[in-house]
Formats: C-alpha cells, sequence, structure tokens
C-alpha cells in the first residue's frame, strides 16, 4: 500500500498529513479500513436515505396493503412487485425502513455523545482548573453515577422526562429526550478523563506563561490545555458511540426509545421479533444485521483508534 | 480498618439519601399527585382535603422527611396504573428476577472460571483461541438480540424451549419459584443464558489475564522447579491468587445483573421487577419508577460496600496501606 503514495512534489497539507505517522498507522490495519469504509457507508447511506432509499416508507400513499409480507428477491404474489430485502405487514419496504432507521440510530447516537463529551469535558476541565469544592462537588457526582448501569441511569432519564412532557408532544420530543438521555448516562466517561489529563497539564510551563502574560482562565482552559487533552477524548467518544448506538437501540427495543412513528434500527427489530414466530424472518433479520455491523464497526475502529493514538503500545 | 468502614458507611448513607431526593422529587414535581389521585369529577374541599392528607402544603424538607420515613417501612404509596400498593406489586414480582439472577450469576461464574482457566493454561490450543474469539463476537453483541438469537434457535427452530414466561410456578404462599417443575426449570434457561453470558465473558477474560500474570512470577517457576505437580501448581498456587480481584468483579456484576434483567426480562416476557419497571416508564407509573429506583440503588450500594469490605479483608496489603486512616 505505500508504494502508491505519490512522489513528494508539491506538498499540500492532505499530502502531508497522508504521509504522517497517523495515516500511516490507518493503511497498514486492514480491519481499520474496513470498519471505516463501513461506518463511512453507513453513514452517507443514512444522509442519503432520501435519495437512496426507492420508497418513502413514511408516505402512507405509497404504501400498499396487498405488498404485505412480500419475501425478499421474490415477487410479490398479488402485485409482482419484488422487493430487495422484503416487505413488513404494511407493504413498507424493509431496505428503506432500514435507511430510515440507521438515520435516526446514527443521529441519536451522534447527538447524545457530542453532548456528554462537551457536558464532560467542560465539567472535567472545570472541576480540574478551579479546584476545591467545586471539583469535589462534580466529581462526588460522578463517582455516584459511576456507581449505577448507563442503561438504567438512561432509562430512569427517559421516564422521568416523558411524565415531564404533555402527551400530545410525546412521540415529537421522544427523540430529543433519548438524546439527553444518553448523553446525560455517559458524561461521566469525558469528565474523569479530562480531569484527569487537567490535572497534569495545569502545572506545565505553557500554561505557567499563558497565566503569566494575563490571558483570562476560560481562554487558558479552552485555547490551551483543551487542546493537549483532546487525543484520549477522541478514543473514548469514539467507543461511546458504538455504545451509544446499543443503547439507543436497547431502549427502542424496549419499548422506551423512538416512537414506531420515528422508528430507529431497535425499534425495527422490535417490530420484527413479533413476526419471528410466524416465520417473517427477514423483518427482523436485516435491522438487526445492520445494527450489529454498525456497532462492531464503530468498535472496532473505536479499538484503533486506541492503540494508534497510544505509541507507547506499539 | 473500622474508620474506613466507618467512612465508607457514611458515603453510602449519603449516597442513598441524594438517590432518595431523587425519589422524592420524581413524586413530587412530575406530574400532579392530585390529578393522578382524585378523577376528573372533583371539588375544591376534595383537592383541600387530599392536599392536606397527602401533605403537600408542608416544607419541602418536612415532606422529604415524611417520604423517606414512609420508604424505610416499604410503603411507596399506590401504583397509578394498578391502583394497589407498590410495595404488594414489588414483592409479587421479586421471586421471578431474584430466582432469574441467581441462576444466570451461577451459570456467569461457574463457566467464566472455568473457561477463563482452560484458555489460560491452553494458551495457544485451538479451543482456547476459539473461545477467546467467539467471546469478543459475544461482548459486541447487544443482550437483546442474543436473546431473540435463542428464542429463534431453541424456540422456533428446534422448539425445544419455551420462549416467553416462566412456565408453572408453585406458590409457597410468600415466595412463588420455578425451581419446583419441569417446566419451570426448561422456562428458565434460555433467559439466565442470555443475562449471564455478558457476565460470563467479562469474567472469562478477567479469569484468564490474571491467571497469565500469576504463571508468569516467581514463586510459580519457583514452584515448577521443586518439582510440583502441574495440576497442583495451576490450582493450589495460581488461581488462589487470581481470586481476590474475581471477587470484586463479580460482586459488583451481581448488582449490574438484576439491572440488565429488564432487557431479557423483556425479551422473554418474564413476570419480574424488570418488565414491572419498563412497563411503568411506558405509562408513566411514577410511584413504581421511584420504588425501583430506591430498591435497586439501597442494592448497588450494599453490593458496592460488601464487596470494598471484602476487598479489604481479603487482600492484607490493602489493610497495611490503609490502616494509618488513608
Amino acid at each position: 500500500m505505500a508504494d502508491t503514495t505519490p512522489a513528494p512534489k508539491p506538498r499540500g497539507r492532505l499530502a502531508h498529513w497522508w504521509d504522517g505517522d497517523f495515516a500511516y498507522q490507518f493503511r497498514r490495519s486492514p480491519v481499520a479500513m474496513i470498519s471505516f469504509t463501513v461506518v463511512m457507508l453507513m453513514v452517507l447511506a443514512a444522509i442519503f436515505a432520501p435519495l437512496i432509499a426507492p420508497y418513502d416508507p413514511f408516505d402512507p400513499a405509497s404504501l400498499n396493503l396487498m405488498n404485505g409480507f412480500s419475501s425478499p428477491m421474490e415477487p410479490n404474489a398479488f402485485t409482482g412487485e419484488t422487493f430487495w430485502l422484503g416487505t413488513d405487514d404494511q407493504g413498507r419496504d424493509v431496505f428503506s425502513t432500514i435507511l430510515y432507521g440507521l438515520r435516526i440510530s446514527l443521529f441519536v447516537g451522534a447527538a447524545a455523545v457530542g453532548f456528554a463529551m462537551v457536558l464532560g469535558i467542560t465539567l472535567g476541565l472545570v472541576a480540574a482548573y478551579v479546584g476545591g469544592w467545586v471539583e469535589t462537588i462534580i466529581m462526588r457526582i460522578a463517582d455516584v453515577q459511576l456507581t449505577f448501569p448507563a442503561i438504567l441511569v438512561a432509562m430512569l432519564i427517559f421516564g422521568v422526562a416523558k411524565g415531564i412532557t404533555p402527551v400530545e408532544y410525546r412521540d415529537q420530543m421522544a427523540i430529543w429526550v433519548l438524546i439527553v438521555a444518553i448523553g446525560l448516562s455517559d458524561w461521566v466517561q469525558f469528565a474523569r478523563v479530562v480531569r484527569g489529563a487537567t490535572l497534569v497539564e495545569k502545572n506545565k510551563e505553557y500554561v505557567q506563561a499563558a497565566r503569566l502574560i494575563g490571558r483570562g482562565s476560560g481562554a487558558i482552559m479552552l485555547r490551551h490545555i483543551l487542546p493537549n487533552v483532546l487525543s484520549p477524548v477522541l478514543v473514548i467518544a469514539t467507543i461511546s458511540l458504538a455504545l451509544a448506538i446499543i443503547a439507543e437501540a436497547t431502549l427502542s427495543f424496549l419499548g422506551v426509545g423512538a416512537p414506531p412513528t420515528q422508528p430507529s434500527l431497535g425499534t425495527l427489530i422490535r417490530i420484527g421479533q413479533g413476526f419471528l414466530f410466524s416465520g417473517e424472518w427477514w423483518i427482523l433479520l436485516f435491522p438487526a444485521c445492520t445494527l450489529l455491523a454498525l456497532a462492531l464497526a464503530v468498535n472496532l475502529l473505536g479499538d484503533w483508534l486506541r492503540d494508534a493514538l497510544n505509541p507507547k503500545l506499539r | 480498618m473500622l474508620a474506613y468502614s466507618l467512612r465508607r458507611l457514611f458515603q453510602s448513607f449519603i449516597v442513598l439519601l441524594v438517590v432518595g431526593l431523587v425519589a422524592f422529587s420524581m413524586f413530587r414535581f412530575v406530574g400532579d399527585p392530585i390529578d393522578s389521585l382524585l378523577g376528573q369529577e372533583r371539588t375544591q374541599s376534595d383537592i383541600e382535603r387530599l392536599r392536606g392528607e397527602l401533605g403537600l402544603d408542608d416544607p419541602f424538607i418536612v415532606q422529604y422527611g415524611a417520604f423517606l420515613g414512609r420508604a424505610v417501612q416499604g410503603d411507596f404509596g399506590l401504583s397509578y396504573r394498578q391502583a394497589r400498593p407498590v410495595a404488594e406489586i414489588i414483592a409479587e414480582r421479586a421471586p421471578a428476577t431474584l430466582e432469574l439472577a441467581l441462576v444466570s450469576a451461577g451459570f456467569a461464574m461457574f463457566f467464566g472460571v472455568v473457561l477463563g482457566i482452560f484458555t489460560a493454561i491452553r494458551r495457544d490450543g485451538f479451543a482456547a483461541n476459539a473461545i477467546m474469539s467467539v467471546s469478543l463476537i459475544g461482548v459486541s453483541l447487544p443482550t437483546f438480540l442474543i436473546g431473540i438469537l435463542l428464542i429463534y434457535l431453541f424456540s422456533v427452530e428446534l422448539g425445544w424451549l419455551p420462549s416467553f414466561g416462566r412456565g408453572d410456578v408453585v406458590d409457597l404462599g410468600w415466595w412463588t419459584t420455578g425451581f419446583a417443575t419441569g417446566s419451570g426449570l426448561k422456562a428458565l434457561i434460555l433467559p439466565s443464558i442470555t443475562l449471564g453470558l455478558y457476565q460470563m465473558t467479562l469474567i472469562m477474560r478477567l479469569v484468564r489475564s490474571e491467571m497469565l500474570e500469576v504463571l508468569r512470577a516467581d514463586y510459580i517457576r519457583f514452584a515448577r522447579a521443586r518439582g510440583i505437580r502441574e495440576k497442583s501448581v495451576n490450582f493450589r498456587h495460581a488461581l488462589k491468587n487470581t481470586l481476590v480481584p474475581v471477587i470484586t468483579v463479580t460482586g459488583l456484576q451481581l448488582g449490574s445483573i438484576i439491572a440488565f434483567a429488564i432487557i431479557t426480562e423483556t425479551v422473554f416476557q418474564w413476570p419480574g421487577v424488570g418488565l414491572l419497571f419498563i412497563n411503568a416508564i411506558q405509562f408513566v407509573d411514577i410511584p413504581v419508577m421511584a420504588a425501583y429506583l430506591m430498591l435497586i440503588s439501597v442494592m448497588f450500594v450494599a453490593i458496592n460496600l460488601i464487596v470494598d469490605l471484602l476487598y479489604f479483608a481479603i487482600d492484607p496489603r490493602l489493610r497495611a496501606d490503609r490502616s494509618g486512616g488513608h
């Protein structure tokens, strides 16, 4: 693979990056390349779902009940239409619902991790930089929360939030509630790592120098310390993404997540489980495989990233 | 030792107070208790009377104290959905969850330790490598998919085992058990494998890595040099010293088993506390949610406390370090 890189003629930033250590590690690892490709394909499929999907599963006008329960790759007995991955009881194309489900799963997962990241980084930075009772309170809360499994915390937050939202908004708000619930259940990891790294960084010379020239605490935390503690955060974020996607799928599967009007992969699996006994295996199997491939790919990518960003492990 | 225990006890107490506060706030501020208890037809005097009875006009701290007092006595109020005392409903459901958790913990511990030892001793064997690879997939599979997979294999395709419920249970008055009947035992198999599989892989990997660590130690080499039989080295000398972290992790996992039972119980429609909790969330049955939160916190905190103290008792090094009051 390394032979194919162009000879160093005009070196742009991208080419420089491509020759760099990080990219080299990437090109050398088939697992990283495959999982990265899988994740990218899924992200693209999710973004362009309305363009790729052959049918719009949420447009009642396009649904034909006669198409219900079509087997994959076989023409329907009544209408003669063929669906790649079959249809469900309503005659919805399974492939299209998976694309839209992937969209919601990825969106919720990414947004939840983003939320957890912002919250965790902020609290971790503040805890380490300010210290004193602020640090005690933040880290105590983190300890208490860590005693409980994240999924349980997410369920509770979801339940309480559901109780607070008025009945008529519950379905619309469910996705956002889900993001907040999963995000709040996951910030502790980020806060702990950022705090640990910040405690080391804050006594280094460059921080002292910045303080000496009179930069404010906020600027020092954001502009000076934060860039230096980001690489472990990146690793945790990737692994958190896999966990968040699975957490979202689990909650939706249990019926306390994405509503049937906005089905995520977990909701689709929940629906599909109902048809397991009557022999319509495809309604369950394909969403389940998609979820599995996504979670596995993100996990492997996270593992690789952890090794690649930590030169000590090589 | 005493100072450490007391401090841990105090910390646990604070945690429980905070959780109690969360549970109480759910009661008090999520939804209107008056709305939930009185129907549409109510008069102003009814509302006044109920407010007085429930103590809703008292200061916050007094209400919180009263709530804790009732909770300690096991009184969590009435379920909004079933209109029965929450304590009664939970007591009715608890045996199912506890039996399931017990069987899965036993399954996870037994196979986890056995497979862990096996993969450590036969480190380069084919079987050991196969087990390790399969376990990696097992960790990335979400619990509910494992459950569905097992149902598909053993209930739908093979038809050997039931796919939902507890089977026939024997009612002992205060406890219902599935251990006494054939169908009860059969119904336990799939859910407990589903629930225990993740913990099993965890314990297996832990035992394996600890064993590998210990087997490299000098005293093991010395034991071999003295001509002690391989079996004795492995089990008498090595295994014993791997058990401290294993006990800690297994203990901590006990709490997770009860929490993750929520997922397994939903997949298998197992009539336990977890399914009750999920239904409570779906129907916003706040008293049940609050009671579940309180119960599971007491359990988690107690397990953490016991494991910490146990750790302390088992590992003499910790005692030496901390006896000065840390």
